[in-house]
């Protein structure tokens, strides 16, 4: 296919052909074009339809602000939707699809719409669908969803990788166009660290788009040279294809590097996109400006451009996107496009000037006092109609329009931190305003100063002014010449005395007219004209429509503009892809895993893990044969009860807590006491939080006068050590303690059951006799002959059990030891399942039951808060309402009949009583089944529950429609008296 | 936003834990006279101030300092950063 | 007028030219009976409940900026009554019921659309909470249903179920939840309120109250004096320094939540749907956008804007939930106060000054409150009692007590 809207010159490799297809149809391009840069080529105009009236639509614009050309590139797992032709570098085999169209783009049954517009009004959905009621979901809103919406991702998983890295510099350059340039080359030859960020894949900003000089040579030519300086620069970091989104607190910026979007697929270990955070010192926004069109009647047909963009296909990309072109202009700017086109052998039919006495150029038709009212052409412009000065109309044939309603600055990272921009009449647009991000200057267009000499002036004085901030000597070098065209532009926002409809949003289908509705429905503040209407709420948040908007309405209210404002300007500058802000975090890399000692062993066993936090814990051990969970944990269980049981309980909390005044730290942050423990012995401790609720529980061990070991449960170890931090450090800054977190220090096991003892004996190397080591005993030992130890003996599984630990990295070898040693006992490695059972039959308190949202007293732990010291949460768990009778206390639950199964999450409900919110009892916590019982049993927090031990109720659940007769007991199902502990 | 720590210069707030209110330092003596009402006000109420706020930030992926840090709360300026086991000291808080 | 589908096509013959002023702007008169401090929707909706429900007249309503700007103006437009505590779920439940005959009550198309809610579980102990709360639920009068793991996929087969950290092993569902076009809540509630003799006055910031005696004689404004027997104070992320004109220090943070939308896409989710192992929440708008969001930034704020971590946070959860996420583009992010209480729950309720009249603390959950709140308020400031639902919103619950936390983090606002 030829490339037949290819004329000379521009930044294109031509002895490369790029083949590409858009719509299925195969087309050629070169490096250096885009996507629409490339259909216009040949001759391709028609690329997207609008999103409510679907009228046809190609681009507008030449870059990132485009409302119009968007399309879904790539296929398969990469389609990647709402993609701008024009900003999208071609590259052999890019496959783009046009969307929001069925069923083809040129036939299109939903431009139905655009014939019933008169209907489809701003806001009209606020005032209909509302009857019968039921209509909404089931039959208005499911058309309006299918209707709606652009592209379409693929639901597949996105096979590209992503990555995130932090850079740092001295000067953040924020745009590579003149005065990006010129601050990057003050800046980088004085030494300093910069950072030169620009959206397009090749630096220069609107000097590649322009055929003007600066310093004596073309201006894409001069950016060339000292791109070539900069990338010479050690202390340089250019970085193409690198969007700043997003300016935040303290000088971070937010900034992607499409490293491979540029290409079929990511080259082999490169992620598609970096996502980067820029800590800069100083920061420069010279992000230029961005034209913005004229509205009027049908001023949305393919072919209708930005007069900018026109010249820009045309001197850069060598692409004259009409053969006919005429230029519709309020300002100086807009001639240049008529003289660009003319030069390069293009057809400038006729230069529409609304302002009068405008210069005159040679060769050309200038229609002065005259404007566009109108176009034609059903899937692109074929022809314009003009009013000329002295009102009579004439209709020019065309296939291009160049508009051009003047430039707007690029203020929006410059308000990212909510600064108002301020109107600059000069310019009739609006620069950026007082209060910018901390640190943040702005120069070239992006400050108001649109000539490329106001853009390599401002750029250098303020890079000087960034580094004499710094302390950086720097020099101001010469500076080359260039244009310094003053603005001359009268400001014209929309071409009045149509009937028809102008456009002012284009992608989202918002007109003068809408903005005229709300006005006439009060809907004037810049807030509600922009919710009512939609007006800037597309793709491209509205950078080429939001002005000529709140024109229109200042116009209405007669407010002037600057008093109207604009709506807030948010990061992103440019959508983002999430796949960059997740990074590597998803699929099994969403969060770290921590792997536990014995996590080796337990995987050559064939454990199965469970997920606790960011832990892997063995959930249970299947054997040979075991064909449910049920099987395997019953079994762990019977056989911990019967002779001894080996569970990796590292994951728990363990802070080392020294100094001299350790005890009276302890006393205040536990609701019980600790200064009174003895050395070689360990306590349960029930610690609070400041508004009296249990925080957490564990237990202490002093190893010696003024060193305690606290264990805490594995949710809260992270928690609980940054609250003691901050006792230790902000409440009693003076008080004789250190502590060191050492979780990840030591492996530790639990070994439990009536053969424990006989079992551990066989490793350590002390004696520890029931005499020689009691119940609640703890010390330092020597295992395996001399490796260093710690013992507790203490239990959660209501058995003779004791809890060793060694150092992390003997870890593996222990729960070796352990397994060969119990082997002659029968000894089984038991998993959170078996513990959790165990620890319901022994009626501990776990995770279910330290909710937050509990007190000591509703565990029937309430004496264990010692009233004569003060402690952490102590007084605030004296509140009236904390201490009433009546309320939730924690009971033990089982079946009347034995075979009924209970379920964790029921609720109490007296016999006979009806299911409602009065007769709430409260709801069982924890369930498990019991091989030891031979029936399900529960924990549950029970209204005045310590009054009804012997009474029944009904476990209801709804959930899984289960009413269950259960008889409210004691909350210890085994061993009430704590014999086997002792034994 | 960054913190500039004391101890170890600007740091990324990502690697601190919030807390909030300073006045969190000042915690009333439990055994006294009208210590629920004490303990209301101290741990509830909030003077939660539109400007300079000084809060309380822990350095947990880092040196485990809590740290005092005046912030205004509408700009995000960071005015000062000190020790907040120092600030303790200094208005009255010992063992 | 009558908004119906019969006035549209009425109104599209004649050019559109028949359509009144959603609303008058009135000039504030010298006194009312009530005025309302805070244009955003529970203000708003106070308003309208108290002319519409309570036959009260001489209402104004004090705006510093426009209406419908507060919050209301910027969430993630979430419906549901899916609480736990007994104080929190009657009045969700009220508020979702007023929800589901709102848009014929106020005649304005909120589209309040249930295409049901669900959050999901992760783990045992998850499902264990979930199944506590869905029976809570159901005791109160609401709806809950648990799904299975291969429900969810039947629903939602694009999830990661074959290769997350943290596998989906079901969800809670709640039909009724869903969403709301937000801005339309504000000017439904102000329309009909407007039509009922209410003074919705925009740009009029309240600077002052004139307090004599220990009872409210009015408020100092950006325009001038305005007298009011009683003054009810709903500004969200504002509460502690309007209060604070009051002489009263409140259980309450200001803290920033950030929200976002993608671009709009064909559609892909139906309802709304939580991740239980992330901070992550989403549902897809009736244009396309993604809407989604997650953990507050976490520090006092009233800058109304936040930072990246939480950003990169809430797409890694959105990554990890759906892994064809990467390649949808996020399109805005927004930040707006949220007045974060001690205890995650919200506050309607008298104050120490007679005549003055306090409701906040509703956290990130308060667009989902805004019908109950306002007929709730409107009903403690027209017969000082408190509405049957309403009664834990207390201040005093705090000495008292009787916390209603439902997540169990304590007085920590940040973390509810």
């Amino acid at each position: 296919m030829s490339q037949s809207h290819r004329i000379a010159g521009g930044q294109i490799d031509r002895g490369v052909a790029l083949r590409f297809s858009f719509d299925g149809k195969s087309y050629t391009g070169h490096p250096g074009d885009t996507l629409a840069s490339a259909l216009l080529a040949n001759g391709v105009r028609l690329m997207g339809r609008s999103f409510k009236y679907h009228r046809p639509r190609g681009p507008i614009s030449a870059g990132s602000e485009e409302p119009n050309a968007l399309v879904e590139l790539r296929s398969g797992a990469r389609q990647e939707p709402n993609t701008r032709a024009t900003v999208a570098e071609l590259f052999d085999g890019l496959e783009a699809r046009s969307q929001n169209r069925w069923p083809s783009l040129a036939f299109d049954a939903l431009a139905i719409n655009d014939r019933l517009n008169s209907f489809f009004t701003a806001g009209f959905y606020y005032k209909t669908f509302m009857w019968p009621a039921a209509f909404w979901e089931k039959v208005y809103e499911p058309i309006i969803r299918r209707a709606a919406g652009l592209g379409s991702l693929s639901r597949l998983e996105d096979p590209d990788e992503y990555d995130k890295g932090f850079l740092h510099c001295d000067l953040l350059v924020i745009g590579a166009g003149p005065a990006g340039l010129m601050a990057a080359l003050t800046a980088g030859r004085a030494g300093a660290r910069v950072i030169l960020a620009d959206e397009d894949f090749r630096m220069g900003g609107r000097l590649n788009a322009e055929t003007g000089e600066v310093g004596g040579r073309p201006g894409a030519d001069w950016a060339a040279d000292v791109v070539a300086e900069l990338a010479g620069l050690p202390n340089v970091r250019l970085m193409a294809r690198t969007t700043v989104a997003g300016a935040f607190d303290h000088g971070i910026f937010g900034a992607v590097e499409r490293v491979s979007d540029h290409l079929p697929a990511p080259l082999p270990g490169k992620p598609r996109q970096t996502l980067w955070r820029i800590y800069a010192r100083r920061s420069l926004l010279a992000g230029g400006a961005t034209e913005r069109p004229i509205a009027f009647e049908n001023n949305d047909r393919p072919g209708v451009m930005l007069a900018g963009a026109l010249r820009a296909y045309a001197n850069r990309w060598g692409v004259a996107a009409g053969d006919r072109v005429v230029v519709f202009t309020n300002n100086e700017d807009g001639l240049r496009t008529a003289t660009d086109l003319q030069a390069k052998g293009v057809s400038v039919v006729a230069v529409v000037d609304s302002r009068r006495g405008g210069p005159l150029l040679p060769g050309l038709r200038h229609l002065q006092g005259a404007e566009v009212v109108d176009s034609a052409g059903r899937l692109g412009l074929s022809s314009v109609t003009v009013r000329m000065a002295d009102g009579r109309t004439e209709v020019i044939p065309c296939t291009a329009l160049g508009v051009s309603g003047g430039w707007n600055p690029n203020v929006n990272i410059h308000s990212h931190h909510r600064s108002r921009p301020v109107w600059a009449e000069g310019i009739a647009a609006f620069a950026p305003g007082a209060d910018g991000p901390a640190g943040l200057a702005v120069a070239g267009a992006a400050a108001g100063r649109l000539s490329t000499h106001g853009a390599l002036l401002g750029g250098q004085a303020e890079a000087l002014a960034a580094l004499g901030d710094l302390g950086i000597p720097a020099t101001a070098g010469d500076l080359p010449k260039a244009e310094d065209a003053p603005v001359s532009i009268t400001p014209k926002w929309y071409v009045q005395g149509g009937k028809g409809r102008a456009w002012i949003d284009q992608q989202n289908d918002v007109t003068v007219k809408d903005v005229k509705l709300a006005h006439q429905e009060n809907f004037t503040s810049v807030e509600h004209l922009k919710r009512y209407t939609t007006l800037g709420m597309a793709t491209d948040q509205g950078k080429t429509g939001n002005v000529i908007g709140l024109a229109v309405m200042a116009e209405l209210t007669g407010k002037p503009i600057p008093e109207t404002g604009t709506t807030i300007y948010r990061p992103p500058y440019t959508p983002v892809a999430m796949g960059a802000l997740a990074g590597r975090s998803r699929g099994k890399e969403f969060k770290p895993f921590r792997l536990t000692p014995s996590h080796k062993w337990a995987a050559e066993q064939g454990a199965v893990f469970v997920e606790v936090g960011m832990w892997l814990r063995t959930q249970w051990l299947p054997r040979a044969g075991e064909t449910t969970w049920r099987q395997s944990v019953d079994r762990e269980v019977l056989a911990t009860r019967k002779s001894v049981g080996i569970c990796d309980v590292t994951t728990l909390g363990k802070i080392d807590i020294q100094g001299t005044d350790a005890g009276t730290f302890l006393d205040r942050v536990y609701a019980n006491t600790f200064s009174t423990l003895a050395v070689g012995k360990c306590r349960y401790g029930l610690m609070l939080r400041e508004d009296g609720m249990v925080f957490d529980d564990g237990t202490t061990a002093r190893l010696a006068p003024e060193e305690y070991v606290m264990t805490t449960t594995t949710a809260n170890a992270v928690t609980v050590f940054r609250h003691l931090e901050f006792c230790r450090q902000c409440l009693w800054p003076d008080l004789d303690v250190q502590l060191i977190s050492t979780t990840e220090a030591w492996a530790q096991f639990s070994v439990a059951g009536p053969n424990a003892r006989r079992l551990l004996e066989k490793v350590v190397d002390q004696d520890i006799s029931d005499a020689a080591f009691p119940y609640m005993g703890a010390g330092n030992i020597t295992v395996c002959g001399g490796l260093r130890g710690r013992l507790f003996r203490i239990s959660f599984s209501g058995e003779l059990a004791y809890e060793i630990a060694v150092p992390t990295r003997y870890g593996d070898a222990l729960i070796r030891k352990l397994v060969e040693a119990g082997e002659e006992f029968g000894a089984v490695v038991y998993g959170t399942e078996a513990l959790g059972v165990m620890r319901v039959e022994k009626g501990h308190v776990a995770g279910n039951e330290l909710n937050g949202q509990s007190s000591a007293l509703n565990m029937g732990l309430g004496k264990m808060v010692s009233k004569k010291k003060d402690s952490i949460g102590m007084p605030l768990s004296q509140r009236e309402g904390m201490v009433a009778e009546g309320g939730y206390r924690l009971v033990g639950v089982k079946p009347v009949n034995p075979a009924d199964a209970l379920s964790a999450g029921s609720h109490f409900l007296p016999e006979g009583a009806a299911p409602v919110l009065a007769n709430d009892g409260g709801w069982l916590t924890s369930m498990v089944w019991s091989p030891h019982l031979g029936h399900c049993i529960a924990l549950g927090y029970l209204k005045g529950g310590d009054q009804k031990i012997g009474t029944r109720m009904r476990a209801v659940n709804f959930m899984n429609k289960t009413d269950v007769a259960v008889e409210i007991v004691s909350p210890h199902f085994i061993d009430p008296e704590g014999e086997r502990l002792r034994g | 936003m960054l913190i500039n720590h004391p101890i170890l210069g600007p740091r990324d707030a990502q690697e601190f834990v919030y807390l909030g209110d300073a006045n969190l330092l000042h915690r009333p003596d439990g055994l006294a006279e009208g210590a629920i009402a004490a303990f209301h006000d101290y741990a509830y109420q909030r003077g939660n101030p539109a400007g300079e706020h000084r809060e309380l930030w822990y350095h947990e992926q880092g040196d485990r300092s809590w740290l005092v840090v005046t912030r205004n709360t509408v700009t995000h300026e960071i005015l000062k950063v000190e020790l907040a086991r120092d600030v303790a000291r200094r208005e009255g808080r010992s063992r | 007028m009558r908004y119906s589908g019969f006035r549209v096509i009425a109104e599209a013959l004649i050019g559109h030219r028949g359509w009144k002023p959603i609303w008058r702007d009135p000039t504030p008169q010298a006194e009312y009976d009530y005025i309302i401090i805070g244009g955003g929707g529970h203000g708003l909706a106070t308003a309208y409940y108290l002319a519409k429900e309570f036959r009260q007249a001489r209402i104004a309503v004090l705006e510093k900026g426009y209406l419908g700007g507060g919050n209301v103006g910027r969430n993630t437009t979430i419906i549901r009554s899916n609480y736990l505590l007994d104080g929190n779920e009657p009045f969700y439940e009220f508020s979702l019921k007023l929800w589901e005959g709102l848009e014929q009550d106020f005649n304005y198309n909120a589209m309040v659309s249930q295409r049901g809610i669900i959050n999901l579980i992760h783990t045992d102990a998850q499902r264990d909470a979930f199944t506590r709360r869905g029976n809570a639920m159901v005791l109160n009068g609401a709806d809950a249903e648990m799904l299975s793991r291969d429900q969810v996929r039947a629903m939602y087969p694009f999830l990661n179920f074959d290769n997350a950290r943290f596998p989906i092993k079901g969800a809670i569902m709640q039909r009724r939840g869903g969403t709301v076009r937000h801005d339309a809540v504000a000017w439904g509630y102000a329309r009909g309120a407007d039509s009922r003799g209410v003074d919705l006055i925009q740009n009029c910031e309240v600077m002052g109250m004139r307090i004599e005696n220990g009872r409210i004689r009015g408020v100092e404004t950006s325009r001038g004096f305005i007298g009011a027997k009683k003054v009810g104070v709903a500004v969200a992320g504002s509460s502690s320094r309007v209060m604070g004109m009051a002489g009263m220090r409140l259980p309450i943070e200001s803290h920033v939540l950030q929200a976002f939308v993608s671009e709009g896409l064909k559609p892909l989710i139906d309802g709304v749907m939580t991740f239980g192992a992330g901070h992550f929440y989403v549902s897809q708008s009736d244009k396309g956008g993604l809407v989604f969001g997650g953990d507050i930034d976490g520090y006092n704020s009233y800058a109304q804007r936040g930072n990246l971590p939480v950003i990169e946070d809430v797409a890694e959860g959105g990554m990890a939930l759906m892994p064809m996420l990467g390649r949808a583009r996020l399109l805005r992010t927004w930040g707006g106060i949220m007045d974060m209480s001690m205890d995650g729950s919200p506050i309607i309720d008298r104050t120490g000054i007679e005549g003055l009249y306090f409701n906040g603390g509703w956290c990130y959950g308060g667009f989902k409150a805004t019908p109950a709140s306002g007929w709730c308020f409107a009903h403690l400031l027209a017969t000082d009692t408190p509405h049957a639902t309403a009664t834990a919103y207390r201040f005093d619950r705090f000495l008292k007590g009787l916390m209603i936390d439902e997540k169990g983090q304590g007085a920590t606002p940040n973390l509810h």
